[in-house]
């Protein structure tokens, strides 16, 4: 739509390049300057490009889904979906009760590994989603009652879910020793080691390198496939009629559509493509991350989408694309260069991803109307 | 009279939850009195001033400020340049105070003009900011100082000599204002207070004004505050018992509930006398026997064996828990003054304040500057009284620390008061005390207790949020019926 | 008094860009008067009261000709605040009270007697301590000079209405030097008891010397309580008369009366026998600010019937009743069939389309394109527009392109393509896209709510022109909301006039100023009958 306008109006080089701005985004313009900005500096410190390039490629199909998590709920009215953690456990806890299963040896049958992984993570996705289903309508309903502060409630609802959690994965009953804290015999561990379970089960089939440059594209069709389907969706009737509730209530209440049904159906579709995101995620990191580690997701899966162009109200599926790689790709660079620029600095990433997360986020809700 | 207990149940639900699981706690701890109240009382002179920097923004109808992180980190770069610098004791906890006031005004203001352009959506807006700003912090501890600014000082930085430390020593600044005992305390108010009269005096006859000594601008209160504290003052030097008295900076916990029971039945039956003699709204002197009766009960209470035990063993630092009652006097006088007015206006309708000529902006920027002040000044108390700063976290739970504190007391997203935050502090950390200990003896662990308080502070705060948006729906729909009834 | 006026506006003039709002008016008002101002939606009172408060809209549109004069001082005003100071206020319609605090503090608001304090000194003044005494006792002694004996320091919140609008009458009192005070419809809101209250009310303040503007629509008030009156009409003056000189058809008449042009057409007012079209039965609407109370009328096929009124009395709380978007109550019955007005799309489903009067809020949705906003109603309620894609149904672009090139040539909607976003299209050209929207539906009956508020010349004509067409070629029947009597008169077969959210009166097109006049000022029938024959 930017790229139309600016070039059916007729105006000054001066006007053209305010409007580009203005329609692109300062924040936007900022970050694709720092990403390139980032790849010289790379290049002049003589680093393997390729190599990074792989990885941000990796990256951007890892956060890819848990970024599209944020159409949905942008769509339907919610705005960005903070609260998208609350499917994040739901994933994990798939995750936890397919690996458990796998090490019971209910998948035994299943004999070729590349299929066996994928069967567990097929699995994990389905168990997660059979819960993250339920909870997300339970989570909408909720979001319908307070509608204007959605944002604030869905930050706190994650948070709580998250630490209520805690609990629960410290007492999960599960019997497969790779889950389980080898120090107290009790309760989960931070972190699982995938290895043997379904790491890299998307990641791996079909892997393939050009150089020092690694492709995965089991993954990347992963996400291309999700991104196209939420596409289709939202060309279809109810997806029109959804996106139509969160444009314009009013509107759509003369069109007769239940606002309120559309809203619990974005934030069921985003919390269900949040436990889909976490498994994808979670095969390609290698780890299963538990306990606090989903806390903050939110935030980072929010800010992505905002990168690409998105804004509290107005989500598509092409600023998932931009948005999620433009992310990925500052901070996979930031990494190494940093180490190799200030060796003496270690957190120099850690502040890049504070400043820009926030920042975006802040720019956008400045950006919207304030309540009267 | 049913309906009224069901109201009264209705209204402070969350207290009343957060009692009973402390009460539940308690038992199920173990923890003796002893243990429990000493800690209880650290910890409350620890947080509450914080807890009360919250107020003043819930007034302007700001709501809970999660910016109060950022007057944290105004407190915490002013510690660290004052150790720098050499500051020590007393002298340098107080030159931390006045190097983060300036600071604290200046991110105070910005956060105040960020929230005027997102008015609605302050809290999640406060929470984002408090975490930009932590990249901003993180960048100026890791890389500025030492990287850019080249600082030599062991004691604050990394081996590399980039970066600082993250565990400070506080030294001598260690419960620094915990520890100015009482003789100082008294000595320095009387000649405060001496002057005060003086430069008073000095300012009448100079404008020429009459000396009144009744009435609301009267001599006659700072004079009869002098004279206690002549009596005071005076005694240091002729009873030697006394003398030693004032020097502890720590009051046991049976003269300080006695001394609080004494002063609120004071106030109390000035009040009361004072009603009866002036015949104002009838009626009303029934409140003030009910309190009268509960301090009478809770006299009694401290007189079980166990309480009383427990009790005799807390040291209360007398300096701070000044400080935290000189604020809750403070935020009570500030409300019955124009701008407290103003603010109260605003909270409640942004535009009908505006048809009334009020600036609205500014007033929210005014109280944003003064939170994140005061904010500075509680995460100063914080920090000396934990004697180590922790660079990068000291700050960072502050926010949901207080405001769940807040809430547990039974502050709303726009109602908040001082016994709010008081009650909110005593219950809130009581959990915190007992948590742990309870599920050790509980669950074997203690992990769970850990677990759980935080989950008990981060649904605490979304529950707030869900009933005042919740409430902010059914209002909406409310006026509109209101609207059409007409 | 040494000046015969408080408030003389001569020769006042106002034009926003090529539009005339006001023209050489003049009103004189002297101590101790009520002055009623009247005329219809746009007849310029507000435009008038914003000149004489210096509201911004004013100097940042221009500025305005002719001279303000305050007690005989010449005054430009260019904040509200400047008017205050020169001793105006105004008694809102709305009430700017809140509820939590007390009557005191509410009439105190932003003007709080304060003493100082040691702090004050150095910080400055507002730091100073509220004198909560003095502020108690102003607010008694305004209270009690408008003789409420109800008690000050009792909070706002569950107060009655009417109790609500004495306190803010009790806080413009207590201004200091208070000279003139502006009523805007106050007896909106007031039931009928409350409203006679508040007239004596108004009464004993100009006892005091204090002048009231008193603008209303109730002419039977007018003639109550008022001494003088001025009528405006499209932004000119049409008279001053004293109440005593005059009468209510006379006022009426000056308040609607216009030379019609373009009657044309229009009908005798007769009912046709055709069958009809949609029966409505004591219809309650629950919209703010536009509430219904019980209309009944029918409509038959092939018919334009009219709704008019002033703005606020509920006519287009009719409108937004039957097509279910505020709830209602009453039996609707359109081409035999009931509707169930608590579902939503039900009246789409029956063949009724609506063009709201809410254009961008209501009609469209401003970020998507011409074609998607003419399709969209149709795709939702009929599945239209789709087209099969492996399992799923998914938008049509060609066929959406298709019809919304159609429609652009039919209504000739003024843009570069269909594909143009209707947020930044003209207000005329939106209200075409919204008609071509309801048209898509292919309706058996067509409700348009102001179709041409806020729309050039131009569009007005065609979309006029349009609907006349519709109903001649294809036997469309009509009906139509709107504010503008005229457009009415010009168009309808008949015209229903609410006033306080009933059907006062069913009229022809011919009938007279007069009866018109008194119909928008809720006066019945029977009443108006009797005025008329007087």
């Amino acid at each position: 739509m930017s790229q139309m306008t600016a070039k059916n109006e007729p105006s000054t080089f001066v006007k053209n390049v305010k409007r580009l701005v203005n329609d692109f985004g300062l924040p936007r313009l900022i970050i694709l300057t720092l990403f390139i900005l980032l790849f010289v500096m790379a290049g002049i410190y003589d680093m393997n490009l390729p190599s990074f390039f792989g990885d941000v490629l990796r990256r951007w199909g890892m956060w890819g889904i848990l970024v599209l998590a944020m159409v949905p709920g942008i769509q339907s009215g919610i705005g960005p979906n903070f609260g998208v953690t609350v499917g994040i456990v739901g994933g994990l806890v798939g995750a936890v009760l397919s690996i458990n299963m796998n090490h019971a040896g209910v998948f035994d049958f299943v004999t070729n590994p590349a299929l066996h992984t994928i069967v567990l993570a097929l699995v994990a996705i389905a168990i997660g989603l059979a819960l993250a289903i339920p909870m997300g309508i339970l989570y909408g309903m909720l979001l319908n009652r307070v509608k204007g502060s959605e944002m604030a409630v869905s930050v706190y609802v994650g948070f709580s879910v998250v630490n209520l959690f805690n609990i629960l994965w410290a007492t999960f009953p599960v019997t497969a020793s790779i889950l389980i804290l080898p120090a107290t015999g009790r309760g989960l561990r931070q972190m699982v080691n995938l290895r043997d379970d379904f790491g890299g089960a998307f990641d791996e089939p079909l892997r393939f390198a050009i150089g020092d440059m690694t492709i995965r594209p089991g993954l990347l069709i992963v996400f291309f496939l999700a991104c196209f389907l939420m596409y289709l969706f939202t060309r279809s009737r109810l997806g029109m009629m959804m996106s139509a509730a969160g444009s314009n209530p009013s509107y759509a209440r003369a069109s007769g559509i239940n606002v309120e049904k559309m809203r619990v159906l974005g934030t069921t579709i985003s919390t269900a493509l949040g436990a889909v995101g976490i498994i994808i995620y979670a095969q390609s990191f290698g780890f299963l991350q538990l306990y606090l580690a989903p806390l903050m997701m939110g935030f980072t899966v929010v800010a992505s989408v905002l990168l690409g162009g998105a804004t509290v109200r107005r989500a598509r599926v092409f600023d998932v694309l931009l948005g999620a790689f433009l992310f990925n790709g500052i901070l996979t660079i930031a990494l190494p260069l940093a180490n190799t620029m200030l060796p003496d600095v270690p957190g120099v990433p850690e502040m890049l991803r504070l400043i820009i997360t926030y920042g975006i986020v802040l720019y956008a809700l400045s950006k919207v109307k304030g309540g009267r | 009279m049913n309906n009224k207990v069901r109201d009264f149940l209705f209204e402070n639900k969350v207290v009343l939850l957060f009692l009973s699981i402390t009460l539940f706690a308690f038992w199920a701890s173990g923890l003796s009195t002893v243990v429990f109240f000493s800690e209880l009382f650290t910890r409350f002179g620890r947080n509450t001033f914080m807890v009360l920097a919250l107020l003043i923004p819930v007034i302007a109808g700001l709501g809970l400020n999660f910016g109060i992180v950022v007057g944290a980190m105004a407190a915490q770069i002013s510690m660290f340049l004052v150790i720098l610098w050499g500051g020590d004791g007393v002298s340098g906890i107080f030159s931390v105070a006045l190097l983060a006031t300036p600071i604290a005004i200046v991110l105070g203001y910005l956060v105040g003009r960020l929230f005027n352009s997102m008015k609605g959506s302050e809290m999640i807006g406060g929470m984002v900011t408090s975490l930009f700003a932590d990249g901003f912090y993180q960048f100026l501890f890791l890389f500025v100082f030492g990287g850019i600014i080249p600082i030599a000082y062991a004691r604050l930085m990394t081996s590399t000599g980039v970066g600082v430390l993250n565990a400070i020593d506080l030294g001598d600044m260690r419960q620094a204002l915990d520890n100015i005992s009482m003789f100082h305390i008294l000595n320095v108010s009387f000649f405060v207070m001496l002057a005060f009269v003086a430069l008073l005096l000095i300012y009448r006859l100079v404008k020429k004004q009459p000396i009144k000594m009744f009435g609301p601008t009267g001599l006659i209160k700072p004079l009869v505050i002098l004279g206690f504290l002549l009596i005071g003052y005076i005694l240091t030097w002729t009873v030697t018992p006394f003398l030693l008295f004032t020097y502890e900076n720590r009051l046991n916990g049976v003269y300080a509930s006695r001394l609080v029971a004494i002063i609120i039945s004071a106030v109390q039956i000035y009040h009361i006398i004072r009603d009866i003699r002036d015949e104002k709204r009838p009626g009303l002197p029934i409140k003030r026997f009910v309190i009268l009766g509960l301090v009478a009960v809770g006299f009694l209470v401290t007189l079980l064996p166990e309480i009383s035990n427990g009790l005799a063993h807390v040291r209360i630092p007398v300096f701070t828990y000044m400080i935290i009652g000189g604020l809750c006097l403070f935020i009570k006088w500030f409300i019955n003054t124009r701008l407290g007015q103003n603010m109260r206006t605003i909270g409640q309708d942004r535009n009908v304040a505006t048809a009334a000529g009020i600036n609205v902006d500014r007033t929210r920027i005014i109280a944003m500057i003064m939170s994140t002040v005061l904010a500075a000044y509680g995460q100063i108390i914080i920090i000396q009284s934990f004697g180590v700063m922790t660079t990068y976290g000291a700050h960072m739970n502050v926010g949901l620390y207080a405001i769940a504190a807040l809430l547990v007391g039974g502050a709303t997203v726009t109602r908040a008061s001082v016994k709010h935050a008081i009650i909110g502090v005593l219950l809130f950390h009581s959990l915190f005390i007992l948590a742990p200990a309870a599920s050790t003896n509980l669950m074997g662990a203690a992990l769970f207790g850990e677990y759980f308080r935080v989950f008990a502070a981060n649904a605490v705060i979304a529950l707030a949020l869900i009933m005042h948006a919740w409430k902010r729906v059914k209002k909406r729909k409310n006026e509109k019926a209101k609207a059409t009834a007409a | 008094m040494h000046e015969k006026y408080v408030l003389q506006l001569e020769g006042i003039r106002k034009a926003y860009g090529e539009n005339v709002v006001l023209d050489d008016v003049s009103l004189r008002v002297k101590p101790g008067e009520i002055h009623a101002l009247l005329g219809e939606n746009g007849a310029g009172k507000s435009t008038l009261m914003n000149i004489l408060f210096g509201m911004r809209v004013i100097h940042d549109t221009g500025g305005y000709d002719g001279v303000v004069k305050i007690s005989g001082e010449e005054v430009k005003f260019t904040a509200p605040t400047d008017a205050l100071a020169a001793g105006i206020g105004m008694v809102h319609q709305e009430f700017m009270l809140i509820p939590g605090f007390t009557i005191t503090e509410n009439i105190k608001l932003g003007r709080e007697d304060t003493a100082p304090t040691v702090a004050s000194r150095i910080f400055g003044k507002s730091l100073e301590r509220l004198d909560r005494e003095k502020m108690d006792g102003d607010a008694r002694r305004s209270l009690d000079s408008i003789g409420m004996g109800i008690e000050e320091h009792v909070r706002v919140a569950g107060l009655p209405v009417g109790y609500m609008q004495f306190v803010e009458i009790a806080r413009e009192i207590d201004k200091l030097g208070i000279k003139l005070l502006v009523f805007d419809e106050p007896t909106a809101v007031l039931t009928e008891g409350e409203a006679t209250q508040l007239l004596e009310v108004m009464n004993t303040i100009t006892q005091k010397g204090i002048a009231i503007i008193f603008i209303t629509h109730r002419l039977s008030e007018v003639m109550d309580a008022a001494h003088n009156m001025t009528v405006l009409r499209d932004g000119e003056l049409v008279g001053t008369k004293p109440i005593a000189e005059t009468n209510l058809a006379e006022i009426a008449e000056m308040m609607v009366g216009r030379s019609i042009e373009n009657l044309g057409i229009a009908a005798d007012g007769e009912e046709s026998d055709a069958p009809i079209a949609i029966s409505v039965r004591d219809l309650h609407v629950d919209m703010p600010g536009e509430r219904v109370r019980g209309v009944s009328f029918d409509v038959r096929e092939g018919e334009i019937f009219g709704i008019g009124g002033m703005a606020g009395q509920g006519k287009v709380g009719i409108a937004n009743g039957i097509s279910g978007l505020f709830s209602a109550e009453g039996s609707v019955t359109a081409f035999g069939q009931p509707l169930n007005l608590s579902r939503l799309g039900e009246a789409l489903e029956h063949g009724i389309a609506f063009v709201s009067e809410d254009r961008r809020g209501v009609g469209l949705l401003l970020d998507e394109s011409i074609a998607y906003n003419i399709m969209f109603r149709v795709m939702t309620t009929q599945r239209e527009f789709l087209s099969r894609f492996g399992p799923i149904k998914l938008l049509n672009r060609r066929k959406m392109q298709q019809h919304a090139d159609d429609m652009i040539k039919l209504l000739d909607i003024r843009c570069r393509s269909g594909r143009q976003k209707v947020g930044t299209l003209s207000g005329g050209n939106q209200q075409k896209v919204c008609l071509a929207s309801a048209l898509t539906a292919k309706p058996k009956l067509l409700i348009v709510s102001e179709p041409t508020r806020g729309i050039d010349i131009g569009a007005k004509e065609l979309i006029l022109n349009y609907l006349t067409k519709l109903r001649e070629e294809e036997g469309l029947t009509v009906i139509m909301i709107s504010s503008e009597l005229g457009e009415l008169r010009s168009l309808c077969d008949r015209i229903a006039i609410v006033a306080d959210g009933k059907i006062v009166n069913i009229l022809p097109p011919n009938a007279t100023d007069a009866e018109y006049g008194l119909a928008m000022s809720a006066v019945s029938a029977e009443e108006a009958g009797k005025v008329v024959q007087s």
